[in-house]
């Protein structure tokens, strides 16, 4: 089996287009699917009542200049705004489950901010109205503003992963940013967050304007979170098991299909090699370069975000036991095909959906309709392994779970890919 | 009919037991039946030719015998362990070199000399210059001659070829009978199956007749030629036409 291994390794060295089409492929695929999914069908309806006046949007702010709309831009993009008349149009619409939540801004918002930086005046108040705390909206929530952000950027140029990740480091800390040959400051949600938490202390503790300035500051962090960390990571999580599934599942699909075009399965079976043996040292082979595939992949990201490398161990358990039930799928996918091309088509149109469903959020769809959507996802190791790997990129939580569920249907595929080598090299 | 001496007409040890037995073998796809009833033996050493036309059956004989396909009724007895077979097409990777192919599967095949079976039917075939060549940019006659290499490196005791000779030139036949030859000497048994009726008649100590998957005949070419009677007098292939004809295909 060692010899078959070495075997396709060297022929795979020898198609260059090959592993270049399985490498460069996915990854564009990767960054595709991630953006379909993140932005989501449906943007998240909140109310806005804007109440500050188009005149009071420059201010000027920890002594940078500061144009709100701008900054606040990607924000409202991220979001289907709804906006309203009144304060009570708002909470109306709150209520009655019109809008996920309401964002009110007063008239003198920016005035207040200015003045309260400057060391007077009445602080801030930006209400947030939430309608129910369901973390899985919230999370979708999430997952649309920082799509938007990615979005923005991709429009504006070919590296948009680095820009993205500028762009965002900007939002989230503030600095300098050029924008079609435009300079403007931006002043960063963190600092933001400092302005405001500086601002804490001035204001009486118990007074309803300290809980106000409470909720900006939360508010703030909240968005700089979002923005900063957790969405990008779980993009990385997305990127990594797109990569994997797609590299593992051609892979091993066109590996075995290429025994049969080759005419050499019978006489590969009618040595010391078993057809499960054979099974075996494809699902190896595929497993074995998506591995590598997907762990520099990682390695890639991790210059743009930040990753746990401590964890490491836990990558490498939630790429490969990922990568063996991508790869028993894709044998299943090949012994069924059996042409590579046939083989490759199948695997590729296979492949999308599973990722897609794998992707919906929860709260993205009715309650029914995701169950469906979970028992589908359950039974293809991309939901496994996504959140395998969503356990090992984030800084808690065990991966024993997804893996043995993994595991699960490593068997279970590559049983079935047994079974469909009855008929393989049948005519 | 004036033959070279290489003719063989008796086999060398019809005493012996026979080292490859099949009896009474049925095959289906589907409606279709490709072997009804079809017996076969070889001894050690034999040479036996199957012929016959186009979906005779035979690469679906050589294939059951191969342990490759399952019969659907009759019993394959008397399989040695290790059996040599050359499937009709090349069945090797294109993207290996000639050496490549021959070591691998030389230790696919279990061979404790890899390299001594390398060089060994680097030899026979007449490829030592072509072996770093990758397979892919051989000639049809040169990739046949690989694809016989792979099936001869365990040197089994029985060897199963399908159409050897089909894609060669004269003088590479010349060169593989040759070397059949040497191996039937030394005992091993070639069953394999030809639309060169002439290569029948030459190599072969027992012919068989396939027609749609019925054995018609199994027996010396003499034989053969007796059966037609004075009409297939003139020569060996002319004998099998009439015989064909006479059985009304
Ligand atoms: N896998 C298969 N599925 C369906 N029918 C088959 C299959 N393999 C062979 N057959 C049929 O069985 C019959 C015998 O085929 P086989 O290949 O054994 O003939 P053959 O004598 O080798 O022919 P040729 O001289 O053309 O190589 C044919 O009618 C063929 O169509
Ligand atoms: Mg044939």
């Amino acid at each position: 089996m060692r010899w078959l291994l070495l075997k396709d390794l060297r022929i795979l060295s020898r198609s260059p287009l090959l592993v270049a089409m399985l490498v460069i492929y996915p990854i564009v695929i990767a960054a595709l699917v991630g953006f379909a999914v993140t932005s989501g069908p449906d943007k998240p309806r909140v109310a806005v009542l804007n109440e500050v006046p188009a005149s009071a949007t420059q201010i000027s702010l920890g002594g940078e200049s500061v144009n709100v709309s701008k900054e606040a831009k990607p924000l409202f993009d991220a979001i289907h705004p709804v906006y309203v008349h009144s304060r009570q149009e708002a909470i109306d619409k709150v209520k009655s489950g019109d809008v996920l939540g309401a964002l009110i801004l007063p008239p003198d918002l920016t005035r207040r901010l200015e003045a309260a930086t400057a060391g007077g005046g009445q602080p801030p108040s930006v209400e947030v109205l939430f309608n129910a705390e369901d973390p899985a909206k919230l999370r979708f929530v999430e997952n649309t503003i920082k799509a938007r952000v990615q979005d923005a950027n991709s429009a504006l140029a070919k590296k948009f992963t680095q820009v993205a990740a500028s762009y965002i480091h900007l939002l989230a800390t503030g600095g300098r940013f050029s924008f079609f040959g435009q300079t403007f400051d931006v002043l960063g949600l963190q600092r933001a967050e400092q302005i405001l938490h500086g601002l804490g202390g001035k204001v009486p503790k118990g007074s309803a304007a300290s809980m106000q300035l409470a909720q900006v500051t939360q508010f703030a962090h909240l968005a700089r979170q979002n923005l900063g960390l957790a969405n990008s990571v779980l993009d990385a999580v997305i990127a990594a098991t797109v990569t994997l599934m797609f590299v593992t599942v051609l892979l091993a699909a066109g590996a075995l299909a290429l025994e049969r075009e080759q005419n050499a399965f019978l006489r590969v079976v009618r040595g010391l090699v078993s057809r499960t043996g054979l099974l075996a040292e494809k699902v190896a082979l595929a497993a074995l370069c998506s591995l590598v595939v997907g762990l520099l992949l990682l390695a890639g990201l991790s210059v743009f975000v930040t990753l746990p490398w401590s964890r490491f161990a836990l990558w490498v358990a939630a790429l490969g036991l990922g990568a063996l039930g991508f790869g028993a799928l894709g044998v299943a996918m090949g012994a069924l095909a059996r042409e590579v091309r046939a083989a490759s088509l199948m695997a590729f149109m296979a492949s999308l959906p599973i990722a897609v469903l794998g992707l919906v959020p929860s709260g993205a769809v009715s309650s029914w309709l995701y169950d469906v959507v979970r028992g589908v996802s359950a039974a293809f190791p991309f939901k496994p392994t996504l959140e395998a790997l969503k356990s090992a990129l984030s800084h808690s939580g065990g991966v024993a779970g997804p893996l043995l569920h993994m595991a699960i249907l490593t068997a279970v595929f590559t049983l079935l890919a047994r079974l469909a080598l009855r008929r393989f090299a049948v005519d | 009919m004036a033959q070279p001496s290489a003719t063989v007409s008796e086999p060398g040890r019809s005493d012996a037991a026979p080292v490859l037995e099949a009896r009474d073998l049925v095959k289906r796809f589907g409606d279709r039946v490709a072997l009804r009833n079809v017996s076969i033996s070889a001894r050690p050493g034999e040479l036996v030719a199957v012929i016959g036309p186009n979906g005779a059956g035979k690469t679906t004989l050589l294939s059951i015998l191969a342990g490759i396909q399952r019969p659907d009724g009759g019993e394959v007895g008397h399989v040695p362990a290790r059996i040599g077979w050359v499937p009709q097409q090349p069945s090797f990777y294109s993207k290996l070199t000639v050496a490549e192919n021959l070591r691998l599967f030389a230790r696919l095949e279990g061979c404790a000399d890899v390299a001594g079976a390398l060089d060994r039917m680097l030899e026979q075939t007449g490829l030592h210059d072509r072996a770093d060549s990758l397979a892919s940019t051989l000639s049809g006659g040169n990739r046949q001659r690989l694809n016989i290499a792979i099936g001869l490196l365990a040197e089994p005791p029985v060897l199963l070829l399908d159409e050897p000779s089909a894609a060669l030139d004269p003088r590479q036949r010349e060169r593989l009978w040759d070397f059949i030859f040497g191996l039937s000497a030394g005992g091993t048994a070639v069953v394999y199956s030809t639309h060169n009726v002439q290569e029948a008649d030459r190599y072969g100590h027992n012919v068989i007749v396939l027609a749609d998957g019925e054995r018609l005949f199994a027996g010396s070419p003499r034989e053969l030629e007796r059966a037609v009677g004075e009409a297939g007098a003139r020569d060996f292939e002319a004998a099998f036409v009439e015989f064909l004809r006479q059985r009304g295909h």
